[in-house]
């Protein structure tokens, strides 16, 4: 009985989503639209239609990616707010290469951009775990700040001097075919990112179950002090996982650039980096939940889109549903469980079937 | 007999499947001061927390002045005149002294004059013989200065009902002096005192009555007067305790294995906390050091141990000058052990379970892991025999080390640093919070380690331990070595002058 009240404790992100649901319900109907026909349209849009599923597979690849860009450094103790910049820096870096390198040989190239990409989103995270180690700067002021950098400079970048002649707005010239990333789902835009993003998660998990550096990453993030005592090197480390936190949010705009936009284009991430920070909460900092939370808030914003086309709701309730399903699920996790607490009552009903039974016995006894 | 003062009757507690406190009776009249004494993980500070609030009780009840009450909250413990001091520090590091002490004080309204709190905390402190900077960081304060803030913290509020569990683990003991003669003020206002403490002569002397738990349950309930510390002592332990003076043999070596010279190093506060400190230890000796807390002994152990940057000096170990390696290098390729004052915030990761915790020194190494992979199992294994080698007392290995008694987290700190078998072994406050039989445990492991050649710095406030198990005594003041000493010559009037050298000058 306690472990299946702690079974579902431990799904208590589940029932908020849930409970969000039906928040949302009360809202679509209010807008004048029956609920069961709308959740109908972006359930059966985002997962079970097979055009609706590529298109949740194809925006899970940024979230999940800048999730796990987030939950890394997050289990180390520091606080990545930047991996929206991260994204947009691996999208510049990975272009550059696709476009400006002399033409060679996909087998070469590819790799090369994706390489690029991972080193420009690991610089920008780099610079904040720099300044953290060695100068104690706040790392969420500095990559917030650098956030804006990046987003500005691939604007002027696509808008100047990678710019398509005659495009109409900042965007730079395709990308040849042959640098493309393959596709996953024949005829959509589902492409391999989400893969990769999958299998890093797991890389992700198994690093940190299972290998010292993990176990040592583990403890500066729940005690610093004890990490030096122990012969960790905290500082060189903070660098390091912020460059690899960096460079997982470098992938994520590589992995848009070149399996979906194909083009660099100015603001080509609609937040998916704050999308991440979500994704971490919802997962409650386990790579191995990642996925399941980036592929749920994924299917969120594309069935959120087909709902609104099929049953002609308002975007703003929309995105009031799926802000709901963020407060709803923020709060769930505050929720504490106490295992005495729960014990006790346990035992208190206990106790009270007890005597119901025995009571029964006794009457029945009696009139025998 | 009284209503007045506090009952408790038939408290129990239950921790998973572990039964902590079994039905425990206790009876403590107002305006006397009740000792309990007890085994480490007996359920001492676990009753405490129930009567303060912080847990709640299985079963029982707890009556104050005859009426019963459920104290469901540490608010609702100090609405009742309940005040705790806790074993471990509960101050926020960030905060001033006279900040910790009005945090949560009710009753402030919107006007907060923290300079007229100075002023009466600085005249409370004076009372009880505490030299105190109001104004000062905590997190710039050594332990001692910060145990004698958690005191003032509970005084300042004028509690009634004072639980003071091991308040006295870091005094020195011209400090303690001080202490108990302001418990007896207190008696004499009327207060009821509860007091937890290992030092038997502590309660001998300050105590009417002492309450003695086993186990989780009371195993005895007896005046003071009229009982004489060994037979405390055996109703704790449940079997004699000889506090016999251990065999020791001469040094086994004559080689220098550490050398230091005039070494320096900054405090927290970025004061000259050490002011060129010069000995050395041969291999199989055990240095002691003696002073009271705060003359630079902290900076000493961790310049030693590389976890503070040495300002000027050398540090050599076998010929060899190692002021310029990291706390890596010098833990696993110099083989330098240290058992750390502060256990929570330095020696354990709370969260983790207790045997990671057993392989947070070592765990780049065999049996831990191989190559970058950890071994799970093994560490099981190895935490489960130094469980049962060094009689720590827990219920399960993957136990979060958070939910161990202060004593036996201790006791695994211990195994830890000694069981990797290092050259140098240093230890800070070793016994804080130990029994006597956990206490006379730790003497035979440190004496052994003598004898396998281990050269020792056994840093304490304890001027007793150190008498009773080192070669020499080095006695600090002010950053400096005062004078270093053979045990033989070491009158408690000679070393009493050494660190009263430092009081006169103080008090001056
Ligand atoms: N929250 C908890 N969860 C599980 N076990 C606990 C918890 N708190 C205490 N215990 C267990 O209860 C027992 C009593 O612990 P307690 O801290 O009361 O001992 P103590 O008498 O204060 O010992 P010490 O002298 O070492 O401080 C220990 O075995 C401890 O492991
Ligand atoms: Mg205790």
């Amino acid at each position: 009985m306690l472990r299946a009240i702690q079974g579902i404790y431990m799904l208590r992100p589940v029932w908020a989503v849930l409970l969000s649901l039906l928040a949302g319900a009360g809202l679509i109907a209010i807008a004048g639209v029956n609920p069961g026909e709308a959740y109908a349209a972006l359930f059966g849009g985002a997962f079970l239609d097979y055009y609706g599923l590529a298109s949740t597979l194809a925006k899970m690849s940024p979230i999940l990616l800048a999730g796990l860009a987030v939950i890394i450094p997050l289990r180390v103790g520091l606080l990545n707010i930047g991996a929206e910049g991260q994204i947009y820096m691996g999208g510049l870096f990975s272009s550059m290469a696709a476009l400006l390198l002399p033409e060679m040989s996909p087998v070469v190239q590819v790799p090369l951009c994706v390489l690029a990409g991972a080193l420009g989103g690991g610089l920008w995270g780099l610079i904040p775990g720099y300044l953290k180690a060695y100068r104690g700067i706040n790392e969420v002021i500095i990559t917030i700040l650098l956030n804006f950098i990046a987003i500005n400079l691939v604007s002027y970048v696509a808008g100047g001097p990678m710019m398509q002649e005659g495009a109409p707005y900042p965007y730079s010239e395709e990308i040849r075919e042959g640098l493309w990333l393959p596709y996953i789902m024949p005829h959509t835009d589902a492409h391999l990112g989400v893969v990769v993003g999958i299998v890093l998660c797991v890389v992700a998990w198994f690093v940190f179950r299972f290998t010292t550096v993990g176990f040592g990453l583990g403890m500066i993030g729940k005690n610093p002090v004890a990490a030096t005592y122990s012969g960790i090197r905290v500082r060189r480390n903070v660098v390091a996982v912020m460059f690899v936190a960096g460079a997982i949010g470098g992938l994520a705009g590589t992995f848009e650039v070149l399996g979906l936009k194909h083009r660099l284009y100015h603001l080509f991430s609609p937040g998916y980096g704050f999308d991440g920070i979500v994704v971490a909460f919802l997962a409650q900092l386990s790579p191995l939940m990642a996925p399941v939370a980036a592929f749920f808030l994924s299917g969120l914003k594309v069935g959120g889109l087909i709902m609104q086309r099929a049953v002609g709701l308002e975007s703003t309730v929309v995105e009031a549903i799926q802000g709901l399903v963020i407060i709803f699920v923020a709060a769930s996790l505050a929720f504490r469980f106490d295992r005495g607490n729960w014990r006790r009552f346990l035992e208190r009903r206990r106790l009270l079937d007890a005597g119901i039974a025995g009571g029964i016995t006794n009457n029945s006894g009696g009139r025998s | 007999m009284t209503a007045q003062g506090l009952r408790l009757e038939k408290i129990s507690k239950t921790f998973g499947d572990f039964k902590a406190l079994d039905g425990v009776d206790m009876t403590v009249p107002r305006g006397t001061v009740h000792a309990i004494l007890g085994e480490n993980g007996a359920g001492k500070t676990t009753l405490m927390n129930i009567l303060y609030g912080l847990y709640q009780p299985d079963g029982g009840r707890i009556l104050i002045d005859g009426a019963p009450q459920r104290i469901t909250s540490p608010r609702r413990a100090m609405e009742l005149g309940i005040g705790m001091i806790h074993q471990h520090l509960m101050l926020v590091e960030t905060l001033t002294v006279v900040e910790n002490v009005v945090l949560g004080l009710p009753g402030q309204g919107m006007r907060l004059s923290l300079a007229e709190h100075a002023r009466k905390l600085e005249a409370l402190a004076k009372s009880f013989g505490f030299d105190i900077d109001p104004h000062q960081e905590v997190w710039k304060l050594p332990m001692g200065m910060r145990q004698r803030v958690e005191i003032l913290k509970v005084l300042y509020r004028d509690a009634n009902l004072i639980i003071l569990d091991e308040p006295t683990s870091v005094l020195a003991p011209s400090e303690v002096e001080g202490f108990l003669e302001g418990l007896r003020r207190l008696r004499a206002a009327g207060k009821t005192i509860i007091f937890i403490s290992h030092k038997l002569d502590e309660v001998a002397a300050v105590a009417d009555r002492v309450t003695v738990l086993r186990r989780g349950t009371v195993s005895a309930d007896l005046a003071v007067a009229g009982t004489p510390p060994s037979e405390m002592a055996r109703m704790m332990v449940g079997r004699d305790v000889v506090l016999t003076t251990l065999e020791k043999t001469s040094p086994t070596s004559d080689e220098v294995l550490v050398r230091i010279r005039d070494l320096k190093a900054r405090d927290n506060r970025g004061n000259q906390a050490l002011k060129g400190v010069s000995f050395d230890i041969r291999a199989g000796e055990i240095l002691g050091v003696a002073g009271v807390d705060g003359n630079g002994q902290a900076e000493l152990a961790e310049a030693l141990t590389g976890l503070r940057q040495a300002e000027g000096g050398t540090v050599e170990l076998s010929g060899e000058d190692v002021s310029a390696a990291g706390v890596y290098e010098r833990r696993h390729r110099l083989g330098i052990s240290f058992v750390p004052e502060d256990r929570h915030g330095t020696g354990l990761v709370l969260d983790l379970p207790v045997y990671q915790n057993a392989m947070i020194r070592d765990f780049r190494e065999s049996p831990f892991s191989s190559g970058p992979m950890l071994r799970a199992a093994s560490a099981r294994k190895v935490a489960e025999d130094w469980v049962k080698r060094y009689d720590v007392r827990l219920q399960s290995v993957d136990q979060a080390i958070r939910f161990l008694s202060g004593g036996n987290q201790q006791k695994l700190i211990f195994a830890r640093e000694v069981e990797c078998r290092p050259r140098l072994l240093v230890i800070m406050q070793p016994c804080k919070g130990l029994d006597v039989g956990a206490i006379e445990a730790v003497h035979r492991t440190v004496l052994a380690e003598r004898e396998r050649g281990t050269a020792i710095l056994y840093i304490s406030t304890e001027l007793e331990h150190i008498l009773s198990v080192c070669d020499r005594v080095a006695v600090m003041c002010a950053g400096r070595i005062t004078g270093i000493i053979a045990p033989e010559e070491a009158t408690p009037e000679r070393i009493g002058a050494l660190i009263g050298g430092l009081e006169e000058e103080k008090v001056a």
